[in-house]
């Protein structure tokens, strides 16, 4: 049986501080085959932490730990950084949240799309690396890919700015790709647009995608299974489709407090947190364990 | 609760969650930023030279071991010794003290020169950076054409004009300083301009130089402060390069910058009359440099090692 | 096919040169601005401040029919606007007047001592970032490692101490003691009038010319002086560059490069520090100009007969015209320079155009 892309088990980081060490990320294990899943959370339960920390992005402040980080079964804790440099890029990628800040100012969109083929020596070059990079720009959508490559990121919109984002991380056709907020910073009207174009892309090629979001409903709406976190931890654990079924009080907090129109109501009902939460049992798939 | 209150130290009032005045209050901000303050050693370094350069400009007379302006000619040029701490200049006067001494030149000319351009600068940016419009325009071009000068160039013209002294100096010196000053107090007023608490304070029907005077000019006093602390090295360099021209303090004074080109003749085999006068100010250069570096991540940590 | 030339719009300067246009109109017009500003301060300072400007211009050992002559040309009867107005007009023939130390136009004297100072400053701020950005990028990418305390010291250095006394004590250490370099002057005595002048640059002339024993000799003596010059450049400018390649690495899009997998090296050398070179522009721009003023005390340090030893002479003999036609010169430079860089930065930034 092959291994699943990615396996964790008890991840944990921690940031040292002027006052000793903050944890971010306090256990949180999951599997993921190729297919979507969501992790939801609000700021500050570490959902960044744990893309970046799969990665290996983390400050050097942080400090992680882990059971198991395993990529195609490979420890990915125990690689050396060149090992690792040659999985980013290449095996695993990252869409970050605001393409204002993301893309490299000064230099062209081009460039920066080829430059994840050309640092790991693939792609070919000159005409047929601008030739695949033009087609990945076609496959997100964008109607004048020649003028986009030749562009800067300030000429471009922020949707635009996003599938050029999109089509840097997916040219290199990678086995999983991390998806941090990436539609937190658009318009809600371009949101949709640009989870479409994630979705078909994904859906083509196979490739596992982690959709890290606050948007409860977005991620439901979009992934196989859903991670809800919580100060560091998975509180719960559920299908996307069976998510009005889940159990622990914070997810069920979250369903509650948002907006819907077939339930108008004189007042949202807002989140009533429990310290119990922080080390109590969690749910996996309607399932209560402790962890 | 019943019992006796467990007695509060000064430290718990300073600290205190629920200051009882406007005064407690402010002294508690005062006595935290004293506390991140000593954590940076390079800070306290700099503040421990300037301290000691006011001790030693303060009791110069009582401290110095001999006279700075007695000469002795037939102990001239001696090397440093166990009586002449850093040696003897050319008619013979102790370095040492003439060293302590100068240093009362040069806290005057540094207090003279903040004295003077830092209200300049400071009015004038307040009011460019607060009304704006042609009034900004003009006073803004006004700095950028000073500005537009090194400032050493500037001064020595300046000089040329009045004539050498102390006073011309410091007068020169100032003139140039006061657009720095007046460039950082309008970028801090320009900020604060836009504030709720301005247009409240306007809708109070607060006239506009009253908002300058009362609000944004103490707002804009630590940026100043900082940037003043700054620059002090610059102005003790400038005054410095100043009297080693011999446009600043007149002989027989003391002044540093006058006592290194006097013994630049000498400088081949009596090395200690030109270098001596140098140490000094470096080191009070540095102090004012460590300070300000220290005042600075004080009022911005975000900017610390930038 | 006519339709579309119809339909094209009428002018295609409109956009792209006309926008240039405009904005090269403003700074025109904010040099013409900012040198009347520059004239109106020396004339301030030459005319105004002190109490005869004639007595100021012709030195106080002038015969009585030159100070008189001194006074009409300087039209000291007419209100100050009109000798405003014929200052400026002065100046725009080039005509600064005569020195009364050298007796020859101040214009002919600036020309002759200029290139000096423009070879030692060029030269200063050439070490300045040669060694500086490198310096400054080091010490943001090891931060607070000693590598970057290393080149904080050296930076502070350069802020705290005058830059007389070093070069002072450079001469002593490195001249009289070690005799690594050449002395005062730029030349040896036995040196001089060999190479014929035709920049004014000995270092150029004497290399056109194959004098190559001139060449050493000039070398071995711009050597200190170009070091001094180049500390205090590379002072600042490693300062500069630490900070502005600190705030790059925070980026967002930093990360993004590590996510694709580029190299650390590339990371810092191509994606961040292209993202500084427009102010790094800036930098080395005010660079420049401040060296123009360390200059002044290095040329009498070294007894360079440069543009700062022709002021600082006429300072002394007080000698005003010479004074003032030094200093508006400085001025200019520094204006010139700052608009070099305006220029430069619009050609880099892509988000100027």
């Amino acid at each position: 049986m092959t291994p699943p892309l990615l396996q964790v088990k008890n991840l944990r980081v921690a940031f040292r501080g002027e006052r000793g060490e903050v944890p971010a990320v306090r256990g949180v294990s999951f599997s993921l085959g190729r297919e979507k899943l969501g992790i939801v959370g609000e700021s500050g339960s570490g959902k960044s932490t744990i893309g970046r920390a799969i990665l290996r992005l983390l400050p050097e402040s942080a400090r992680i730990t882990a059971q198991r980080l395993a990529f195609e079964g490979q420890e990915l804790l125990e690689l050396p950084p060149q090992a690792m440099r040659n999985l980013r890029g290449q095996r695993i990628t990252m869409i970050m949240q605001d393409p204002r800040f993301s893309l490299n100012p000064v230099l062209r969109i081009g460039d920066q799309i080829a430059e994840t083929l050309r640092v790991h020596g693939v792609g070919g070059r000159g005409s047929e690396l601008r030739q695949r990079v033009l087609e990945v720009l076609s496959a997100v959508q964008i109607r004048d890919p020649e003028r986009v490559y030749r562009a800067y990121p300030h000429e471009l919109s922020g949707g635009m700015g996003q599938r050029a984002m999109i089509a840097m991380m997916l040219i290199s056709d990678p086995a999983l790709l991390i998806a941090d907020e990436p539609t937190s910073a658009l318009d809600v009207t371009v949101r949709r647009e640009i989870l479409a174009i994630m979705d078909r892309l994904v859906s083509d090629r196979g490739t596992g995608l982690i959709l890290i979001s606050h948007d409860l409903n977005l991620v439901a709406g979009f992934c196989d299974r859903v991670l809800i976190l919580y100060a560091g931890r998975v509180v719960e654990e559920i299908e996307a489709s069976r998510l009005q079924e889940c159990r622990h009080p914070y997810s069920r907090g979250l369903l509650a407090s948002l907006p819907l129109l077939e339930r108008p109501r004189e007042q949202l009902a807002t989140l009533q947190r429990d310290p119990a939460w922080l080390e109590g049992p969690v749910y996996r798939f309607g399932q209560e364990v402790r962890e | 609760m019943s019992g006796s209150a467990p007695s509060t130290t000064w430290r718990d009032w300073l600290l205190s969650d629920r200051p009882q005045s406007a005064t407690q209050a402010r002294l508690g901000q005062a006595w935290l930023s004293w506390r991140a303050f000593r954590r940076n050693r390079l800070a306290m370094l700099g503040l421990g030279l300037i301290l000691l350069l006011l001790i030693v400009a303060a009791l110069a007379p009582w401290i110095s071991p001999y006279e700075p302006n007695v000469q002795n000619l037939r102990l001239r040029l001696q090397p440093p010794s166990a009586a002449h701490w850093l040696g003897t200049d050319e008619l013979g006067r102790d370095i040492l003290s003439r060293i302590i001494h100068g240093s009362r030149i040069t806290l005057y000319i540094v207090t003279l020169v903040v004295v003077i351009a830092a209200p300049l600068g400071l009015l004038i940016g307040t009011v460019s950076g607060y009304f704006g419009g042609w009034i900004d325009a003009v006073l803004m071009r006004v700095t950028d054409i000073f500005l537009a000068f090194p400032r050493l160039i500037l001064a020595l013209a300046f000089v040329a004009a009045l004539g050498p002294g102390i006073e011309n100096a410091v007068i020169a010196i100032a003139i140039t300083a006061w657009p720095t000053y007046a460039r950082v107090a309008r970028a801090e007023t320009l900020t604060l301009r836009r504030s709720d608490f301005i247009a409240a304070a306007r809708i109070q029907g607060t006239g506009s130089l009253r908002i300058i005077g009362r609000h944004i000019m103490p707002l804009c006093l630590p940026s100043v402060i900082v940037r003043i602390t700054l620059d002090m090295a610059g102005i003790i360099l400038t005054a410095a390069g100043l009297g080693f021209l011999g446009l600043g303090a007149q002989p027989p004074a003391p002044e540093w910058g006058a006592m290194i080109s006097t013994g630049r003749a000498y400088l081949l085999d009596q090395w200690w009359v030109a270098t001596m006068p140098g140490i000094a100010i470096c080191l009070v250069s540095l102090g004012f440099n460590l300070l300000g570096d220290g005042l600075r991540d004080l009022l911005d940590p975000k900017r610390r090692g930038g | 096919m006519s339709d579309t030339l119809v339909k094209r719009p009428p002018n295609l300067i409109g956009s792209r040169l006309g926008r240039h246009a405009r904005s090269l109109g403003g700074i025109l017009a904010s040099i013409a601005f900012t040198f009347l500003g520059l004239l109106c301060i020396t004339f301030v300072i030459g005319r105004v401040i002190p109490i005869d400007p004639a007595l100021a211009i012709v030195g106080d050992r002038a015969p009585a029919h030159v100070y008189d002559r001194a006074r009409e040309e300087l039209g000291l009867n007419l209100p100050i606007w009109q000798q405003f107005f014929i200052y400026v007009g002065q100046v725009l023939r080039g005509d600064f007047g005569t020195s009364i130390l050298t007796g020859r136009p101040v214009m002919e004297d600036i020309a002759r001592v200029f290139p000096a100072t423009l070879e030692l400053a060029t030269l200063g701020i050439i070490i300045g970032v040669v060694f500086g950005v490198p310096m400054g990028v080091l010490a943001a990418v090891k931060r607070d490692r000693w590598a970057d305390q290393l080149v904080r010291v050296i930076g502070l250095v350069g802020y705290s101490v005058p830059i007389f006394w070093l070069g002072l004590v450079g001469l002593l250490i490195f001249y009289a003691r070690l005799g690594w370099v050449g002395g005062s002057g730029r030349l040896d005595f036995f040196h001089e009038g060999i190479a014929p002048t035709i920049t004014g640059v000995i270092l150029i002339d004497s290399a056109i010319a194959g004098e190559w024993d001139v060449f050493r000799n000039a070398l071995h003596h711009i050597l200190l002086p170009a070091a001094l010059l180049g500390y205090f450049s590379l002072a600042y400018i490693s300062r500069m560059t630490r900070s502005l390649m600190l705030e790059q690495l925070n980026q967002e899009y930093i990360i993004t490069a590590r996510v694709k997998g580029v190299s650390e090296r590339r990371v810092i050398w191509v994606h961040a520090l292209r993202n500084i070179l427009v102010p790094l522009i800036t930098v080395i721009a005010l660079s420049y100009a401040s060296l123009l003023e360390g200059s002044v005390l290095t040329e009498i340090v070294f007894a360079w007969p440069g543009l700062g030893r022709y002021l600082t002479n006429a300072l002394l003999a007080a000698d005003m015209a010479a004074v003032l036609g030094a200093t508006f010169v400085v001025g200019l430079v520094f204006v010139g320079v700052n608009l070099l860089s305006d220029l430069l930065y619009r050609l880099v930034d892509p988000r100027a155009k």
